[in-house]
């Protein structure tokens, strides 16, 4: 065979089979004769891209990467056994040793939402009645948390079996906007079948890609970078620039990623709009591939969305069925497929350079930038990767032009925008509000604050967000405000937070949550996330910080945000520096 | 690529205060180089692609949000740069300081020397009771050759760049892990005669903290015999085979105790295989590995 070193370890049968089929006959063929040639690692991809599903294939197999198993996927991907293996273990839903407690593994968020409604509480309830429990990173579903119920999120991994969400058996009625008629987003949200494509169609669906058709490829563009839209994970780059940037690149092949990996603690828009609205995300997705050219569509969605995976992998078998997709996309003339990979775990494989990395079967390393996506993205071509929330703004844009989307939000920041509502307000669950709503009257939307605490404090962006106080109750969610008064709206978080919560506690989770998740590639990130928890950790015990510490949190910060790699080390100390600067932290001179 | 410049044409940019003109494609590391600028670096080798993660070689560019690492950005036209600003300061100190609360870097002098010009305080973290170290596993010793001591490693992914794409293509060992608990392994963590590794010893030569040496300098380090003022270093050409690799036979008290081969060399890019690595047996015999049968 090839010149790959694979140890003697085999796979059995089963873990075969599930490899196989997860592969469905895209092996990378090598005869006896053939001497396998390895050529650095542009030219390296060739079916690299199939490793992660390869790995789900495993864990879910057997509930463990065993070493037969990996040098079974190696000798079939021809993948290094050594880079497989880092590989693995770069996800937490991988596991590399044979487990102690067979069976599935109940994963229970233990972050901001989830931990104030006391997930503590429900890890030892569960534990106790023997449940093999995972403590997890926020999973997407804040607006269950609920403290006087005492729910946080559960997310169950099967092993031989599939994954389950809370919601998988009962319909969603955490949306209180329903039926709301100025809703531009979530208009079909509870009322459309999302597993019907008949449904969808009677619900409008498909109207924006017959007349981004009849319209041309640059009149889309046109109108979307006319209509001031901005990506909505948190960078707010305008979208028709990349869009345009794409269109003008001349290689092929071209991609259109949808960044559906939203792990930001506090965030899940994405994950509602695309188990309840999941050929939104399809059709925007498609007229971004029509827009810009590009005829690979990629969905990457995190390991932790099920429902959504599989309503969003049975509404692309329903399009390309109906020809909404295939080699003449709703008679378009242009190619379009779509494949859906899932995340393993990772909340930094929602950076958009971690995300290429992680699809093309590499570590969730971000890469340096420049180059951009737009020139250099997945598989190093040119790449336009956009969040879900801001996919379905095209939706709306294109039937009603830059200036009809204009008539919305304000100046700078114009149309509507999701917010993810959580923590202690009466009606926790995602909104669209339009921009210019202030802070104020997006909590009485929720329904007000819950409990009898007074307000402290609201997390605004999620963890690699900021916290603000009460004095921010007038400002309007705009972007402009926002940076003005030195917060960020960043992916639509507003977990509100009152008195009769203990902030530090809070503060030394989110500081956990950046060290258990920091890639580790760079020096800033990798040491200064653990100094950091280390700080906050001692903060919680002494009650206070000496000078020395004190002067450290700011040394950390200052080096974070100057020379990491990515956002990731950009935002990391942003939670807790926001909350020392406005005094929220006792203890701590801001 | 970056630094192989081809072009004739050139670029001007201003490097603290300095008028400099370099060839396109030049890095602003290089290009501080001309300007007889020194910059520490640790991830960055002359023979090996940026990797970019370590980030000590960060410099300010006028108009950039964040530094920028010097060793894997090209200068541009117009480009002003900074490399002795307060922020570039700061961050070269912290990476540092961080380096040294979590690793051993007794064997790094050049690193030591970066650490007390910038004013690394690596005692401000040991007021924790607890700080985290990447400190107190045994040394991997599992042949004769080369040991590998991961106490001394700052993950900057030299070894693994060496032992795939950038030289040997054996693709024996990769960063496994995440995070801080992030470490270079091969699959499983199994040895090295059980692993793909080919013994080139090219990670040894690119390691820059010691972190993965020769046995015979692990042993008398242990012995508190390395003495490198008393040694000679020979330049010889490896006899094995006829493509001419240039080796560095490093001796001392009369014994070879270690061999390299330059960086620049035009065969070799510094790296070597087993045979001009280790075949001195002939010499003075040691023992050679086993893979299991």
């Amino acid at each position: 065979m090839a010149d790959l070193y694979i140890s003697e370890e085999t796979a059995d049968d089963f873990e075969m089979a599930a490899v196989d089929a997860t592969l469905d006959g895209r092996h990378v063929v090598v005869r006896e004769s053939e001497r396998l040639i390895r050529a650095g690692t542009s030219a390296r991809h060739g079916h690299r891209h199939l490793l992660l599903p390869a790995l789900h294939a495993l864990q879910n197999a057997k509930g463990w990467i065993s070493p037969g198993g990996l040098n079974y996927v190696c000798e079939t991907l021809q993948v290094p056994p050594a880079e497989a293996y880092g590989v693995a273990t770069f996800y937490d839903l991988f596991r590399v040793e044979e487990p102690a407690q067979a069976g599935d593994v109940t994963h229970v968020c233990v972050d901001a939402a989830c931990q104030i409604a006391g997930a503590a509480d429900r890890i030892a309830e569960l534990k106790a009645q023997g449940v093999n429990v995972h403590e997890s990173p926020c999973l997407g579903q804040c607006e269950r948390a609920n403290d006087a119920t005492g729910e946080v999120a559960v997310f169950v991994q099967g092993v031989g079996g599939p994954d389950s969400v809370a919601a998988d058996d009962t319909p969603y009625e955490l949306f209180h906007q329903m039926g709301d008629e100025s809703l531009r987003l979530l208009k079909r949200i509870g009322v459309v079948d999302p597993t019907s494509l008949d449904s969808y169609r009677a619900h409008g669906g498909y109207e924006s890609l017959t007349a981004a058709i009849e319209m041309g490829a640059e009149a889309v563009c046109t109108a979307v970078a006319d209509s001031g839209l901005s990506g909505r994970g948190g960078a707010a780059f305008p979208t028709g620039i990349k869009w345009r940037a794409v269109a003008a690149e001349q290689g092929r092949p071209k991609h259109v990623v949808a960044n559906c990996d939203e792990s930001e603690p506090g965030t899940f828009k994405d994950r509602v709009v695309m188990e309840n609205d999941p050929f939104a995300v399809i059709e925007a997705l498609t007229i971004a591939g029509f827009a810009t050219g590009a005829e690979n569509g990629w969905i990457y969605i995190r390991g932790e969305y099920p429902l959504a995976t599989a309503r969003l992998q049975s509404a692309i078998d329903q399009a390309l069925e109906a020809g909404l997709l295939g080699d003449d996309a709703a008679g378009s003339g242009h190619r379009f497929h779509i494949e859906i990979r899932r995340g393993a775990g990772a909340y930094i494989c929602g950076e958009e350079t971690a995300l290429f990395a992680s699809l093309e079967g590499f570590r969730g390393e971000p890469r340096s930038k420049p180059p951009f996506p737009t020139t250099h993205g997945l598989f190093q071509e040119p790449t336009a990767i956009n969040n879900p929330e801001t996919l379905l703004n095209v939706l709306d844009i294109v039937p009603i032009g830059a200036d009809g989307y204009r008539s919305r939000g304000t100046e700078r920041s114009p149309g509507t925008k999701l917010l993810c509502l959580s923590g202690r307000v009466a009606k926790p669950g995602i909104y669209e509000v339009e921009f210019g709503t202030t802070l104020g009257e997006v909590l009485e939307l929720a329904g007000g604050l819950t409990g009898s605490g007074e307000l402290n404090a609201v997390l605004m962006g999620g963890a690699a967000g900021s916290f603000v106080d009460r004095s921010y109750l007038d400002m309007p969610i705009t972007l402009e405000d926002a940076r003005e008064r030195g917060t960020t709206l960043g992916s639509g978080v507003v977990m509100a937070f009152t008195d009769e919560i203990d902030l530090v506690d809070v503060l030394v989770r989110i500081s956990q949550f950046f060290r258990d998740e920091s890639c580790g590639q760079c020096v800033p990130c990798r040491v200064g996330c653990v100094r950091q928890n280390e700080t906050m950790v001692v903060l919680q015990e002494k009650g206070s910080l000496t000078s020395e510490r004190r002067q450290l949190v700011d040394d950390i910060a200052q080096v974070m945000v100057d020379a990491s790699i990515c956002g990731f080390g950009h935002t990391a100390t942003n939670a807790i520096n926001s909350a020392i600067k406005l005094g929220l932290v006792p203890g701590v001179p801001s | 690529m970056i630094d192989d410049p081809t072009s004739v044409v050139t670029v001007s940019l201003t490097i603290d205060g300095q008028a400099v003109e370099v060839p396109e494609g030049t890095s602003i590391h290089k290009a501080c180089e001309s300007a007889s600028i020194d910059t520490p670096t640790l991830c960055w080798a002359e023979n090996l692609t940026p990797v970019n993660v370590c980030r000590v070689c960060v410099v300010e560019v006028e108009g950039q949000r964040a530094l920028v690492p010097s060793c894997a950005r090209p200068a541009e036209e117009g480009m002003v740069v900074e490399t002795d600003s307060e922020r570039v300061k700061h961050s070269r100190k912290m990476v540092l300081e961080f380096l040294g609360s979590g690793v051993d870097l007794d064997q790094a002098p050049e690193l030591q020397k970066w650490m007390d010009h910038y004013g690394s305080d690596t005692s401000r973290y040991d007021q924790y009771e607890l700080p985290a170290l990447r400190m107190g596993e045994a040394p991997k010793i599992q042949d004769n050759l080369y040991i590998r001591d991961y106490d001394r490693c700052v993950l900057c992914y030299k070894c693994v760049e060496a032992c795939g794409d950038d030289a040997q293509h054996t693709y024996a060992i990769a960063v496994s892990g995440r995070g801080f608990d992030a470490r270079i392994s091969t699959e499983f963590d199994v040895t090295l005669p059980d692993s793909a590794c080919v013994y080139c010893g090219n990670c040894i030569g690119v390691c820059p903290t010691g972190a993965i040496q020769f046995k015979t300098e692990y042993d008398l380090r242990q012995e508190d015999d390395w003495r490198p003022e008393d040694q000679d270093v020979t330049r010889t050409v490896c006899s094995y085979c006829g493509v001419g690799c240039n080796l560095e036979l490093h001796t001392q008290d009369d014994k070879i105790v270690k061999v390299t081969s330059p960086a620049d060399h035009s065969v070799t890019s510094g790296m070597l295989c087993i045979k001009g690595r280790f075949g001195w047996q002939y010499v003075q015999p040691v023992d050679t590995p086993t893979r299991k049968a």
